[in-house]
């Protein structure tokens, strides 16, 4: 084989392993029963490929070769080990002898969705279903997921460590739930990945280009979660995350300062992304079966079919927000609504809501609740009012492009 | 699987009549879990002031009265219970009375070789 | 009379003392069981995995809540239990100071409340 052959062949694995890898891990999951074995069978089947695939060539199914490889090499390492555990000489007799069918089943995809659920199961801490599902299902290394979350790489492995030791020992079952589990299951799924999106999308410190990072893969997460289960809230929940992607290169100024929605420049919104948004809340609403990500979809989706802010149709919004104020009460839905009544019938209408909003006391202590008043109060010219809020918001704001903006909007106070 | 469920519950926030109604669901669960083969073993215990704490320290024997720890929901009881998954122990737990009112605390079993079997 | 022996341990201590000790004080208990078993006053005894493993069910106005991790975050944590059969109280607190973690922690004895009418044991 010539050089330039041999080159060829490594390319392709590296090529394979970017495409294939998490779909082979996931299926080595759910053959061999633990995570670390997979991962390390996993690599094993690469290093082989790496190997063996200059000398014989690429095999037709790449997929099912890197599997069954990861599969033999998985029970040779039990066999080695049994020497020191007989109990592990049970496991690998018992991987052996599962039939063709089990390892060949081209039930792949579902083998992804397992994985997810699994990451995301509630009985896992939150910042754990995070981390795993990114490290898992995503292939982000420890180190790429500790910088994203401002975290150590130290401190992130550990609770990925234990988080897997509970899936082990707790027995988490590696398994799309029950469709009477469905709804609870999937809520966790669909937090996670939302979580996942915001953290890339919020404006805060931390290197940005990790950041947008995290929202691809969100997207991504939401676009398999769409394929394999199109439920209503998943189609939702992925027309939100590309209703809002789509103004990524707008909300910020090439000097990284915050642009409000109603100043930014709707050229620059990615209309690619708008138009897969809104078909993606259309399918949604077609269900009838409305959740509150579908119905924050339907919000964003007024705002991205405006020419301008002024034109914007804040009956629709309001209205969307009446009911998801009515499904999913909270204190952040009302503030949100009580702008939107005041893009609609005025600053003074708003300005009641929002410090009827402040007094039940549960936002005292949010910089948007007063960041809002602030605006409406500049809006009517209460000059003295607005610099209140404004510095009360300040006093509590932590994200820099955010202080950066309350600052600027004070000194342009007449 | 086996999974050790441990209820807490806050001893003062059932009444009699309200305990009593609890045993017997909790019995007719257990008999439902026995039915499937679920179930391992059962049993409320007595309120933790008849609680006793032994320590060995320095080779010497410390008895003291009381629970290891005092906390604001007192272990009430437990149940054995022999599951597929923690889905399946989850939606058992889900179903044992108390959990309304109390916390069902999950514990995986640790499968230790070489116990003695029931005598 | 039926007891509970909770044991209460620090499981780092255990992590520090090893796994060899580990491994030996479960051999430790495992005798001990035999040992009560031939006067007939075991039930059944058991360690339970970390608490990292732990999973909290909560039931409120209908809704499942679920959270990892155990009950209450204590200094000692619930490693393990027997169930015995024995006459008094005396003799669950001979048992229990014979538990090899007795050193390290805590055992806590309950009496159980015999309640008419469960299952009997499979």
């Amino acid at each position: 084989m010539t050089a330039a052959a041999a080159a060829d062949s490594r390319a392709t694995v590296d090529a394979v392993y970017r495409t294939e890898s998490r779909r082979v891990l996931a299926t080595l999951i759910r053959l061999l029963g633990d995570f670390d074995l997979a991962e390390e069978a996993m690599h094993e089947a690469f290093a082989s490929a790496v190997e063996q695939w200059p000398r014989e060539g690429v095999p037709a199914n790449p997929r099912a070769w890197l599997v069954s490889a990861g599969r033999f090499r998985a029970i040779d390492t039990l066999r080695r080990r049994a020497r020191f555990d007989a109990s592990l000489a049970d496991l690998a007799s018992r991987i052996d002898a599962d039939s063709q069918a089990a390892v060949d089943s081209d039930g792949v995809e579902d083998d992804r969705l397992r994985l997810i659920f699994t990451c995301c199961h509630p009985a896992l801490a939150p910042e754990a279903q995070v981390a795993l599902t990114l490290r898992e299902v995503c292939g982000l290394t420890t180190e790429e997921i500790a910088r994203a979350f401002l975290t150590t790489p130290s401190t992130l492995a550990q609770r990925i460590v234990r988080a897997k030791a509970k899936i082990k020992s707790a027995g988490i079952p590696y398994e799309v739930p029950s469709r009477a589990e469905l709804p609870e299951r999937l809520d966790s799924v669909l937090r996670v990945i939302y979580l996942v999106f915001n953290e890339g999308y919020a404006a805060s410190s931390g290197t940005s280009v990790t950041r947008k990072e995290l929202s691809g893969e969100a997207i991504r997460l939401g676009r398999l979660i769409a394929e394999l289960l199109a439920e209503p809230e998943v189609l939702g929940l992925l027309g939100l995350m590309l209703l809002q992607e789509s103004r990524r290169v707008a909300r910020t100024s090439p000097a990284g300062e915050l642009i409000l929605l109603e100043n930014q420049d709707r050229t620059l919104w990615n209309r690619e992304q708008i138009a897969e948004g809104l078909a993606l809340v259309q399918r949604a609403f077609a269900s009838r079966r409305l959740g509150a990500f579908t119905l924050q979809a339907a919000i964003a989706s007024v705002h991205a079919e405006a020419e301008s802010a002024a034109q914007t149709d804040w009956w629709r919004i309001v209205g969307f927000y009446d009911v998801l104020a009515e499904l999913e009460p909270s204190p952040v839905v009302a503030l949100n609504r009580a702008v939107a009544v005041a893009m609609r019938d005025g600053p003074h209408a708003g300005l009641a809501l929002i410090d009827a909003i402040l007094a039940d006391g549960d936002l005292a202590e949010y910089h948007l609740a007063h960041a809002a008043r602030a605006d409406l109060c500049r809006r009517m010219g209460s000059t003295a009012e607005a610099r209140a809020s404004y510095q009360r918001a300040l006093a509590l704001a932590r994200q820099e492009p955010e202080r950066q903006f309350l600052q600027r909007r004070l000194a342009e106070l007449p | 699987m086996k999974y050790m469920l441990l209820i807490y519950m806050n001893e003062g926030a059932m009444n009699q009549a309200e305990r009593e109604q609890c045993f017997g669901d909790s019995t007719k669960l257990c008999h439902d879990l026995a039915a499937q083969g679920k179930f391992i073993g059962a049993g409320p215990l007595h309120p933790v002031a008849t609680a006793t704490s032994v320590r060995i320290r320095n080779g010497q024997r410390l008895v003291t009265s009381g629970p290891f720890a005092e906390t604001h929901e007192q272990l009430g009881g437990y149940y054995l219970i022999d599951a597929k998954d923690l889905d399946e122990a989850i939606a058992i737990a889900a179903r044992v009375p108390p959990v309304s009112k109390g916390t069902v605390e999950i514990r995986p079993v640790f499968e230790l070789a070489g116990l003695p079997t029931k005598t | 009379m039926k007891f509970m022996l909770l044991c209460y341990d620090d499981e780092q201590a255990w992590q520090k003392a090893g796994q060899a000790a580990l491994a030996s004080a479960m051999q430790e208990a495992v005798s001990l069981c035999h040992e009560i078993a031939a006067k007939g006053q075991y039930l059944t005894a058991s360690p339970l995995h970390p608490v990292a493993t732990a999973t909290s069910v909560r039931v409120r106005d209908g809704k499942r809540l679920l959270t990892d991790g155990p009950f209450a975050e204590t200094r000692e944590q619930l490693g393990g239990f027997y169930l015995i059969d024995v006459p008094t109280l005396d003799d669950a607190i001979a048992i229990a100071a014979r538990h090899p973690g007795a050193p390290l922690g805590t055992v806590e004895i309950r009496p159980v409340l015999e309640l008419a009418g469960l299952p009997e044991r499979p």
